[in-house]
């Protein structure tokens, strides 16, 4: 059995930094919490399916849905004249349809949407359209996008000192490439939302969505009401992982247009295969790069090019490639640089936010670069990281941040210790020798993430606490539940706030009738910013309650405290509900808003310069795998991971996130692929073709640590956040593959792109032989 | 004859005589039920998290399987208890479902009733009592987690199935067997009318009639293919004919030289018996699917199905299979090779059904290799797939039979490799090799999602000569990552 480790300093607090278990987790066994699909549907509840298009690219000539309307059990079909307002789902540029009225721009894109009394009917119906589509010449890849220079947005790049200059005088210097697929969050549930309307123009909606905010936003403006009037309200999700954040909203948006249309409630929830076919990924990158170095493999200077396949239109794609050049350095100091970014256009689904939102594939490329050092100056990789290490006097990223946090090399040190990396590589380098066919390899990499919305306005968060007459509280936050814990956090510090056990909080729906104007859950940011907001609302009522106390039994303010379900005045203990019930009677407001903003973030995207990020996340993994020379096929053997929460507001959530991160990063860089045909046709549109990680996958020498850290910021209860960092400890596994490459014929590059599926891994020990 | 498909919920008899045949056990329980805790992540039988446990009678003895609820049809239930995930707790959680929430074993929880009903099934297994962390994880190769990682749900898992006390299940299985016993009628069950059913033949010879009236009928064994005609292309399968109560279609007889499976016998029984002949037969099946379509396919399935990728064929083609056909009171008997015609397209008659698959056991002087080839290792559909079978003499090869899956339109012989194989000695590698390289002149494989032609070829190759040098003496810990042979079956 795992056991929680036990370095955590816990001492004082009652509720927080404890591994309770998710709040949900006794119905999520039971089958009792309910996702969308499985409310209770008001009486004569609708059912849409969507219809999309058969081509990547071109015009619709004609749209012939009478056989779609005719059909058993239908009682709408809707397009885009159907809208009455704005035809729009694009959440920061407006160049997204909901449905496609004249081009169509990728393969799959929805066209219309049937609206039946039940969910099979409206899919049978769909299949019976019948639309003429004067197919267009469609861009498809990253590189059709470069040659075709198809771009969505303008280059933007990060430029310090004479790139080329310093690299032509380096001692060393390498080239390359390396291609990072994409990869389907494969979230278990799939879109879904319920939309009932309301009188007056009202919508309620139940949606699966990182951000109802922004699902409230695009309904009103499609509806053409006002953003007051439509409800959007999230009790939890079957993950998300980032594709929630902004493709959500679509569905939400034609459920709610449904419902508009019918005076009827209205539900969707996509077909897996459709859900995979019409919602984005995570961007594919080619990354393209020139290194200069001195013969101790320290770095000169770094020259990247990161080529981003953003699909056919910009939702979020600013941020992620954005965040894929803030992490373009990973954890390294680069004195010259150029970190060069295009956003291309492609006739795909628009890719969008996945755990790490571009910051994966930025670090990908400087990890490859960093060995393909190791190899060129036949070096142990691990220690041309530890040379080039971010320290004293070599601490400025080259978007003029000063790193003020780095633990890397004591996380390091301690990791290569208890993983007993050193010994291992030669154990490995000896038993490859006398290996034919098995190889092994091993790698340790580090990660250094940076936490804040890198689009500073959204840093800010909002919740609602009442106090019952019964000492029941009823919490509400902003943020947005999908399984990483989020909702339990914040109960943890109310509860603590309060003094008060677990059970007396009742978490509650996120609603944006409840907390307006919300940002996204997501950029890792839930647990820091809304646990602030909620822990002022608390605060807020705790010091009322205080005052009340003082005054009720005539001690100083100072002098009572909140713990174990009592209100203490000196050493007098009153059950907090006698308390509550009393104050009720003296008339005190027993509920709050609290607010909060993350202070000390400013980053100016005009001058490239600043300080986009409150702090940054640590971690560092060794992982060791065997691969087959004969075949690609490839096991990973042990895995050790080491990393920061600063202290942990609930470690055994954190090492759930820790350990869920790094298997879905492992996925993405081994059996995950994306295949597209030249029609643009996504052919890995379902479980069965796309291959998400099993049980078999992870090691059973597996082991998990938190580092043993505090946040020097003051985060709530100096905790840090740990969605997204861990996803990016995977990229050892990918390392530890090419290392195993590499020791047929060291000293040679190891060409190997990423997913590192069999072929991938047999086409690179086959380059290796020849080269 | 019977009218009504039956099945019990939670000790309550449910019949169902007018029903879309087509139906599946999944919108039974979400839409008519309304019992919503079993979850669609995919309706394809790929995820696991509609996973529900049917608890049937099994020579007399209670067993639970877990199936895909999302492409096993509700008529498929008949005889049995469908037990769903919010069936099993009692005052408290179920021991399975208490261990998750001890471990952590749930974050988002969608794929959580999934892994309950795994689990419990694992809980009620008859071996349960040495259970072991690699069995846990193969009893859940068919639930995908997309949050966890798995480990704390295999450390939950093996905690509660490591010493399992009696729950509800068993302290009722007295009566739970009693139940059961009196829906076991042995009669035939046909409900519906002659435009639209879902028929169920108890014997052989009402299968043959009742095929022969309506030969455009689609029979079904698990369903774990059709399942999927119905979910994904929406097609309409008015008349269906189910194999899973056929006396005698779900037996192994073990005979001195052979084993013969009936076509109803499932994966997961299969494997046992096959396992027997070789062990790379038992680590193919053991890979087949996950625990929930290895419960349901069936062999019959897998080779009638025709498909090019369908693991058993190639196997049992290497191992010189035949396969028993039947129409109408007419049998015949022929080389399992003969009966893939094309692509898609097999030696099957209207209103034909295939009886039987009789498989020949290794005989001194015989060695067999097989190797699977996927992007993923558990629960993937092969990108190819070889299979070897050599006779030797003084370690000289006599007769080679070599066939491959995912190499052309159907399951295939290397038939140049073969011969060019015939008389070399097996430790004699540079011959070999040089042997291995006709295999260009036996396939003309396809690039799709799962490899590129090229690799397919490369691989190809690598397998045998893989084959030929474990069979020479290498033992398989040299020459596999995984999947390892227990013994050393060399020559
Ligand atoms: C998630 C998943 C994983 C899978 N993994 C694998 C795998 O690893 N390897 C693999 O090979 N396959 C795999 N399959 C495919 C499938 O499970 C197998 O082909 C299985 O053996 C089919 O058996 P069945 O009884 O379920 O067939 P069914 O779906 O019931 O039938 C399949 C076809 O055979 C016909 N048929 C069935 N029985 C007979 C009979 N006795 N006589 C004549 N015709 C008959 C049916 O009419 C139908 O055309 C997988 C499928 C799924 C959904
Ligand atoms: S819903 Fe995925 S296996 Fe049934
Ligand atoms: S807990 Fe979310 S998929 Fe398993």
């Amino acid at each position: 059995m795992h056991t929680l480790p036990d370095r955590l300093e816990d001492q004082a607090p009652h509720t927080v930094r404890k591994p309770v278990a998710h709040d949900s987790a006794a119905r999520h066994v039971a089958g009792s919490a309910a996702y969308v699909d499985d409310m209770p549907e008001p009486a004569g509840t609708l059912h849409l399916a969507p219809g999309g298009s058969s081509v990547a690219a071109g015009k619709i000539r004609k749209l012939d849905l009478e056989a779609v309307k005719r059909a058993p059990d239908v009682i709408a079909v809707l397009t885009a004249k159907d809208i009455p307002g704005h035809n729009n789902i694009g959440a920061i540029v407006p160049d997204e349809p909901l449905f496609a009225s004249d081009e169509v721009r990728f393969h799959g894109q929805p066209i219309f949407a049937v609206v039946a009394e039940s969910y099979l009917a409206a899919r049978k119906a769909a299949k019976l359209a019948k639309i003429q589509i004067a197919a267009a010449r469609a861009v498809i890849t990253v590189d059709d996008a470069l040659a075709a220079k198809s771009k969505l947005l303008d280059d933007y790049d990060f430029i310090n000192g004479d790139a080329a200059a310093e690299i032509a005088v380096s001692a060393h210097r390498i080239k390359g490439v390396l291609r990072i697929g994409g990869q389907e969050h494969f979230y278990l549930e799939g879109q879904a939302a319920l939309a009932i309307p309301g009188e007056n123009g009202e919508m309620h909606i139940h949606s699966s969505t990182q951000h109802p905010s922004e699902v409230q936003h695009i309904v009103a403006h499609l509806l053409q009401v006002k953003l007051a009037a439509v409800t959007v309200e999230v009790r939890r999700m079957g993950g998300a992982f980032g594709g929630k954040e902004s493709q959500a909203t679509q569905w939400a948006a034609m459920a709610a247009l449904a419902a508009h249309v019918t005076k009827r409630a209205c539900k969707i929830r996509l077909d897996r295969d459709d859900d995979m076919a019409m919602t984005g990924k995570r961007h594919d990158f080619r990354a393209d790069y020139e290194i200069g170095f001195d013969g101790e493999g320290r770095i000169r200077a770094y020259d990247v090019q990161l080529a981003a396949r953003c699909g056919h239109s910009v939702d979020l794609s600013p941020g992620v490639v954005d965040r894929a050049m803030f992490h373009a350095d990973n954890a390294y100091y680069l004195p010259v640089s150029a970190i060069r970014s295009k956003r291309l256009k492609t006739n795909t689904v628009s890719n969008t936010a996945f755990r790490g939102f571009g910051g994966p594939q930025g670090m990908m490329a400087i990890e490859r670069a960093i060995d393909a050092i190791a190899w060129k100056l036949k070096l142990d990789p691990l220690d041309v990281r530890l040379n080039n290490l971010y320290g004293a006097g070599r601490d400025t990223t080259p978007y003029g941040m000063q790193i003020k946090d780095n633990v890397l090399p004591e996380l390091i040190a301690e990791l290569a210790r208890t993983s007993g990396y050193r010994t291992r590589r030669k154990e490995i380098a000896a038993w490859n020798k006398g290996s034919e066919f098995l190889k092994r390899g091993i790698a340790l990499t580090p990660v250094k993430f940076g936490i804040s919305f890198t689009v500073p306005h959204l840093n800010q968060a909002g919740a609602l606490v009442h106090v019952y007459r019964d000492g029941s509280v009823h919490l509400n936050h902003g943020g947005t539940e999908m399984g990483q814990g989020l909702f339990v956090k914040i109960a943890q510090v109310v509860a603590e706030e309060f003094g008060l056990s677990l059970e007396r909080v009742k978490i509650t729906a996120t609603n944006t009738g409840k907390v307006p104007n919300t940002s996204p859950t997501a950029a890792s940011a839930g647990s820091d910013i809304n646990g602030m907001a909620a822990r002022n609302a608390a605060a807020t009522i705790r010091g009322r309650l205080a005052e009340f106390a003082a005054k009720h039994c005539g001690v100083a303010v100072e002098r009572i405290s909140f713990r174990d379900d009592k209100v203490f005045a000196d050493n007098r203990a009153m059950p907090f509900e006698e308390i509550v019930e009393a104050a009720y009677r003296a008339r005190v407001p027993l509920s709050s808003t609290g607010f909060y903003a993350t202070p000390n973030i400013d980053f100016d995207r005009e001058r490239k310069n600043g300080r986009p990020f409150f702090y940054f996340a640590y971690g560092a993994a060794c992982s060791e795998v065997v691969i087959d020379t004969l075949t690609g096929e490839m096991k990973i053997e042990r895995v050790d991971l080491l990393h920061d929460v600063g202290r942990s507001l609930n470690p055994g959530i954190d090492i759930g996130q820790i350990e869920g991160g790094f298997v879905q990063g492992a996925g993405w860089l081994t059996s995950e692929e994306l295949v597209y045909d030249k029609n643009g046709r996504l052919t890995t549109h379902a479980p069965s073709t796309y291959k998400i990680p099993t049980a078999f996958d992870v090691p059973e020498d597996f082991r998990v640590s938190l580092f043993k850290n505090s946040n020097r910021e003051d985060t709530i209860w100096r905790s840090k956040a740990v969605g997204e960092p861990p996803l990016m400890l995977a990229i050892s596994v990918f390392a530890a593959i090419a290392d195993a490459i590499h020791s047929i014929a060291p000293g040679k590059p190891v060409p190997l792109d990423a997913p590192a599926t069999p072929e991938a891994i047999l086409r690179a020990v086959d380059a290796v032989r020849v080269q | 004859m019977r009218k009504a498909v039956r099945f019990f919920r939670n000790g309550r008899l449910i019949e169902r005589a007018e029903f879309s045949p087509s139906t599946t056990l999944l919108d039974y329980l979400r839409l008519e039920e309304r019992a919503t805790g079993t979850k669609e992540g995919c309706a394809e039988g790929d995820c696991g998290a509609c996973t529900v446990v049917l608890r049937r009678l099994l020579e007399g003895k209670l067993v639970y399987e877990p199936v895909n609820a999302c492409i096993l049809l509700a008529g498929q239930a008949d005889g049995c208890e469908v037990i769903a995930v919010e069936d099993i707790a009692g005052e408290q959680l179920h021991p399975v479902q208490q261990a998750l929430v001890d471990h952590h074993g749930s974050q988002c929880g969608f794929c959580t009733p999934g892994f309950v009903m795994a689990g419990f099934a694992l809980y009620h297994r008859a071996e349960q009592k040495s259970c072991s962390r690699a069995k846990v994880v193969e009893a859940i190769s068919g639930n995908l987690c997309r949050c966890t990682g798995y480990r704390p749900i295999v450390d939950a898992t093996l905690q509660a199935c490591a010493k399992p006390a009696a729950d509800k299940f068993t302290r009722d299985a007295k009566e739970a067997s009693r139940r059961l016993k009196k829906l076991a009628d042995g009669k035939d069950v046909f409900a519906g009318n002659e435009k639209q059913f879902f028929a169920a033949p108890a014997s052989v010879s009402s299968l043959a009639k009742l095929y022969l009236k309506h030969p455009e009928a689609t029979l079904i064994g698990g369903n774990t293919d059709v399942g999927l005609w119905i979910t994904k292309e929406l097609r309409e399968i008015p008349k269906i004919i189910w194999l899973g109560r056929v006396k005698g279609f779900d037996k192994i007889e073990s005979r001195a030289k052979e084993v013969r499976l009936g076509a109803a016998v499932k994966i997961e029984a299969a494997s046992e018996a096959l396992a027997r002949i070789d062990s790379d037969l038992g680590e193919l099946f053991r890979r087949f699917g996950g625990w929930q379509v290895r419960s349901a396919a069936t062999i019959g399935g897998n080779i009638a199905n025709g498909s090019p990728i369908g693991d058993s064929p190639p196997a049992l083609i290497a191992l010189g299979a035949t396969l028993e056909l039947q129409r109408g009171a007419k049998n015949r008997t022929i080389p399992l090779e003969k009966f893939f015609l094309e692509y898609r397209k097999q030696d099957r008659r209207r209103g034909e059904f295939v009886r039987a698959v009789t498989v020949p056991k290794l005989t001194k002087g015989e060695v067999f290799r097989c190797f699977k080839i996927s992007k993923r290792y558990d629960q993937d559909i092969s990108s190819l797939f070889g299979a070897i079978k050599l006779r030797l003499k003084n370690r000289k090869i006599a007769e080679a039979r070599i066939a491959f899956g995912g190499m052309a339109g159907t399951p295939k012989r290397a038939k140049t490799v073969e011969a060019k194989l015939k008389g070399l000695s097996v430790g004699d590698r540079a011959a070999m090799e040089k042997a291995l390289v006709s295999i260009e002149q036996d396939f003309a494989p396809l690039s799709d999602m799962r490899a590129s032609a090229e690799y397919r070829l490369k691989a190809a190759r690598a397998l045998l000569l893989k084959a030929m040098l474990e069979i020479a003496g290498k033992p398989s810990q040299l020459t596999r990552a995984f999947g390892r042979r227990a013994d050393a079956h060399a020559a």
